[in-house]
């Protein structure tokens, strides 16, 4: 009785911790753009468009245990999906929206069929391949693409009624499309759906024996992964107001995979990390020494992994888990016990004697944090 | 219900199952034994395609199970747990439990996406069910942790509840006591006992622990390179000469 009542309570204040936090950070969102200069304010957008690109990697990769150095080309994709229709048919940049996800969503179930039969090293491969081919690609497809001088189009640009500068729209809206994008993200994997793609991660043969049907759920990852990709890339014609083939070089794809990582894969919030990371650390690294700026970027990704092997979401969990390992807890001792000792039928006492705290959580979180490859994402909020 | 007949796996140069055929009547318990590499989880696998045969039928109550697809096993009503555990390391307990109900949910990728309200009540319901599945097998307290990092006899449970999920009216248990201590092989005994009441099972159950075989299964069937060697009442299969001498090697 006692535990069923204070499960309830801490189910409230969680809930209402997790409002608390969503408020907060609605507030901040919509304050930044207020308080920063125009070009910190393009930074931001960059950021967030940065993350819906690698929330979709992060489906693939951290989720679905898959692999992909190919995702710079759906991003490529989804960009010159909205350059080509700003350009050529004047649609109105929302237009654009709704043709580049879709457009991305089939090209993604197209490599999701070959990446059924293919995997590790060799999934990487032919992704890679795929970013690779695509700039000379779009160089050779001049009349539609505008060769390798690319295409400028118009940027967003803010209604009257609003009374926002161009920057400030630009990122109200980037940062709609985002947080639409995260939450569908979201939706997905605390599912059925979601559910199995981790289940084919952790174990394809035990998930399939469970009724899992491997090749709809592996494919379908693929397609949303690269839907998002292309939605990305979309957002990035509607903020540059410009594309080329330059800018998608393979490049691109291995820094996406390398921020999500950094980032932290599996997690839910990972991907906003390691969009900041994409967005700034280069640019930081381009200060530090400009003759060789990459070996900076990749000193920095050695260094954060060294620190935090499961990527920065994963970093406030181990803290505290080196920090509770450091302090003795005597309280934690007798209530860890009964649980790696007991025998398996023990039935679940309801832990009177342990007084109001000692509720069936999520026992230790830095349990969690400290799994290799990210937690699973529905233990990490709820 | 289930009938296998004829199977035959060849695996390169070695035959794991050669021409075996024996049949599970509707709410029995059959043993499955043999020494080791007789080929019993091949059997297993077959039964659920994770390996084709190269030869012989099964059929499922008068279905083709060879003809389905490896994920629709499950919707038939037919269950397993893994010789070495099959569980999802990262994923918690109730999450592994839920993903055994994958078949009975309906929510597609869009539904999902939008979490659309019968999502939100599907998955209440699987939820509900899950953890009715792991109060009833003692595992309530450990519903939130990740799956890795858990006793071994607790490990073995998650997967029986997880199986259990499938609702299945076949389930097929691969070992299930194997490195279980004396007393928690007595204690799992009883479980399976009870749920297979409970949940109205047919089992087949493969084990080297005679004792928990002998007190749990109607029917015994012994394998031995890949051959059907003996088939009856566990007291005939426990008298039975090439039985013994499968195990021990030598003729009595
Ligand atoms: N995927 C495979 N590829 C090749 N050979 C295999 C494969 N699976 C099983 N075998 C072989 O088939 C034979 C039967 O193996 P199986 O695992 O079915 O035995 P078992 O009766 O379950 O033994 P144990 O009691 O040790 O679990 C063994 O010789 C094994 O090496
Ligand atoms: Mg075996």
């Amino acid at each position: 009785m006692r535990t069923i009542v204070t499960t309830l309570g801490t189910d409230r204040v969680r809930r209402l911790r997790a409002t608390l936090t969503v408020l907060l950070a609605a507030a901040a969102a919509g304050y930044v753009p207020f308080y920063f200069a125009p070009f910190q304010v393009f930074q931001l957008t960059m950021v967030l468009l940065y993350a819906v690109a690698l929330s979709g990697l992060n489906l693939l990769v951290g989720f679905g245990g898959q692999i992909s150095l190919g995702h710079g080309a759906f991003f490529a994709a989804g960009a010159y999906t909205a350059a080509v229709m700003l350009d050529r048919h004047d649609t109105g940049h929302l237009a654009t929206l709704p043709v580049a996800a879709a457009g991305c969503f089939l090209l993604g179930l197209g490599f999701g069929v070959p990446a059924l039969r293919l995997r590790g090293l060799y999934l990487a491969l032919v992704t890679l391949s795929f970013a690779v081919f695509l700039p000379p690609l779009l160089k050779r497809l001049e009349p539609l693409t505008g060769g390798s001088m690319g295409l400028t189009v118009e940027k967003l640009q803010p209604p009257a009624w609003s009374g926002l500068a161009e920057d400030q729209w630009t990122y109200f809206v980037v940062l709609v499309v985002t947080t639409v994008a995260l939450l569908l993200a979201r939706n997905l994997l605390r599912s059925r759906v979601g559910r199995a793609l981790l289940a084919l991660r952790d174990n394809e043969s035990a998930a399939e024996v469970m009724g899992v049907r491997l090749s709809l759920h592996k494919t379908l990852a693929f397609a949303w992964s690269a839907m998002f990709a292309g939605v990305a890339g979309c957002l990035y014609t509607w903020v540059i107001g410009f594309v080329s083939p330059d800018s998608f070089s393979f490049v691109l794809s291995v820094t996406l995979l390398a921020g999500l990582v950094v980032g932290g894969l599996a997690s839910l919030y990972g991907p906003l990390l390691g969009a900041a990371f994409v967005m700034y650390v280069p640019s930081v690294s381009q200060d530090l020494d400009e003759a060789a700026p990459g070996v900076v970027f990749g000193l920095l990704i050695i260094a954060v992994m060294y620190v935090a092997p499961t990527g920065l979401a994963g970093l406030p969990g181990r803290v505290r888990g080196l920090v509770a390992r450091r302090l003795p807890r005597p309280a934690a001792a007798p209530d860890r016990t009964p649980e790696t000792g007991s025998p398996p039928d023990a039935r679940p006492e309801p832990q009177a004697g342990d007084g109001p705290f000692a509720t069936p959580g999520p026992a230790d979180p830095a349990v969690v944090d400290a799994e290799p490859v990210g937690a699973p994402p529905r233990t990490e909020k709820e | 219900m289930l009938a296998v007949d004829g199977i035959t796996v060849r695996f390169g140069g070695i035959t794991a199952l050669d021409g075996v055929a024996f049949t599970v009547e509707p709410g029995t318990a059959v043993g499955l034994i043999g020494p080791n590499g007789a080929g019993k989880t091949t059997l297993f696998n077959c039964l659920t395609r994770r390996c084709a045969p190269d030869g012989g039928t099964v059929r499922f109550e008068g279905e083709d199970l060879l003809a389905l697809p490896p994920h629709a096993v499950a919707e038939r009503g037919i269950a397993r747990t893994f010789q070495n555990l099959g569980l999802f390391p990262r994923l918690t307990v109730r999450e592994n439990v839920m993903v055994g109900a994958h078949s009975r949910g309906r929510t597609g990728h869009l539904a999902a996406a939008l979490r659309l309200p019968r999502v939100r009540r599907e998955e209440r319901e699987l939820r509900d069910q899950a953890d009715d599945l792991l109060r009833r097998l003692g595992l309530a307290d450990v519903a939130d942790q990740p799956a890795s990092g858990l006793p071994f006899g607790t490990l073995k449970r998650v997967e029986l509840a997880r199986a259990l999920a499938v609702r299945p009216r076949l389930l097929l248990l691969d070992e299930p006591v194997n490195g279980l201590s004396h007393g928690e092989v007595g204690q799992f005994a009883d479980l399976v006992r009870s749920v297979r009441q409970d949940f109205d099972l047919t089992l087949v159950v493969v084990e080297h622990h005679m004792g928990f075989v002998m007190g749990l299964c109607d029917k015994v069937v012994c394998l031995d390179f890949g051959r059907k060697i003996a088939e009856g009442a566990p007291e005939e299969i426990q008298r039975d000469p090439a039985v013994v001498e499968a195990y021990l090697g030598v003729a009595v």
